[in-house]
């Protein structure tokens, strides 16, 4: 699992749950994944991307360092953060952890790279 | 890789696609008949040639099954491919044919995309994420009633762009009446010809030829939710 992908996942889909996100990640097995480095998808995925998840997710993996808290108006001009953004961002990956969801504590297992968000009948919300 | 093989011909894709190992024990209940490498090269080929709509693109494959249109997305260039499957099993199928092609810019993950989105879409962190979303989804002519038109939905709740899937051929009328309602540009680009090659048991004769519609669909405006 990317922490792009992470970056996208709520655990609002619980019954009960309002917002659940960000998951905190409890990694136990994290690998550098070589991707091609785009500076302008980079760029245009940053839009879409919430910064303070991806800064906490890029922390709980060991990969913060060199990444600010709050992303400043100038980060375009900056290869070498633009390259640690493409990292974090990218290359990345838990292969084995866990997701956890912050309201509920319910844990949602990654294997293989692979988080697991299916719910139990009973978990659905309406 | 993937940069150098963006103008990649059809045939070349489809010879690539070969290699891709589809489902080991395929499920009846899923519908989980693969999507053959010439369709695959079809729907690829027509997404990046006429549409531009995968180079540089982040990409979502509903019902991901083995992969094989996460991995052609790839090879035309999408950056970021995020696939989604209910089925265990097949993600592991998915997952070793991703590490045979080393493709590292494709992502997994387990998750019923009838509550992907949750019951308000527009709260979930999914929602409107991605520029294409790719599909292969199950026909819903099976006991399984709808489960075409919720890929659909949720395959439009995740794009800010276009959606392209196959259907059957029958459900036509049906596929374009929803569009009409859901305010977004539908158009059929081809007709295929889909052989089930005795996938599963129930197929007695030799091959079964479906007529199937590859469309596509597209906002009209620009965050709609369904």
């Amino acid at each position: 699992m990317k922490l792009l992908t992470h970056n996208m996942l709520t655990s609002n889909i619980i019954k009960g749950v309002t917002k659940g996100f960000p998951l905190k990640i409890v990694p136990v097995q994290v690998e550098i994944k070589d991707v091609d480095y785009n500076p302008a998808f980079v760029v245009r995925t940053l839009s879409k991307v919430d910064w303070p998840a991806l800064h906490q997710a890029a922390v709980e993996t060991g990969f913060g360092d060199g990444l600010p808290e709050t992303l400043g108006e100038n980060f375009q001009q900056d290869e070498e953060l633009l390259k640690k953004i493409h990292n974090a961002l990218l290359q990345v990956e838990v292969i084995q952890g866990e997701l956890v969801c912050p309201e509920s504590g319910r844990k949602f297992p990654i294997t293989n790279g692979i988080p697991n968000m299916l719910l139990q009948e009973h978990e659905v919300g309406q | 890789m993937a940069r150098e093989l963006k103008c990649m011909k059809r045939k070349e894709l489809e010879s690539y696609l070969q290699d891709v190992e589809v489902f080991e024990n395929p499920k009846i209940k899923l519908e989980q008949y693969p999507t053959t490498p010439h369709i695959a090269a079809c729907m690829l080929h027509t997404m990046s040639s006429t549409y531009d709509d995968l180079a540089d693109k982040c990409v979502a494959d509903l019902g991901v099954g083995c992969g094989i249109l996460s991995i052609g997305a790839t090879m035309l260039g999408a950056g970021y491919v995020l696939g989604i499957d209910v089925d265990e099993d097949a993600l592991e199928t998915c997952y070793n044919n991703l590490c045979e092609f080393e493709m590292n810019s494709v992502d997994l993950m387990a998750s019923d995309v009838r509550c992907l989105l949750g019951p308000d879409p527009k709260s979930s962190q999914l929602f409107k994420k991605f520029d294409t979303v790719v599909m292969n989804p199950p026909f819903g002519t099976k006991h399984n009633e709808g489960i075409d038109i919720a890929f659909l939905q949720a395959a439009l709740n995740l794009s800010n762009n276009a959606v392209y899937s196959l259907h059957k051929t029958s459900t036509r009328e049906h596929i374009l009446k929803k569009a009409a309602s859901w305010e977004v540009d539908v158009s059929v680009l081809a007709e295929l010809r889909y052989d089930l090659a005795n996938t599963f048991k129930f197929h007695k004769k030799k091959s079964v030829d479906i007529e199937v519609d590859f469309i596509r669909l597209s906002h009209r405006k620009a965050g709609k939710c369904l």
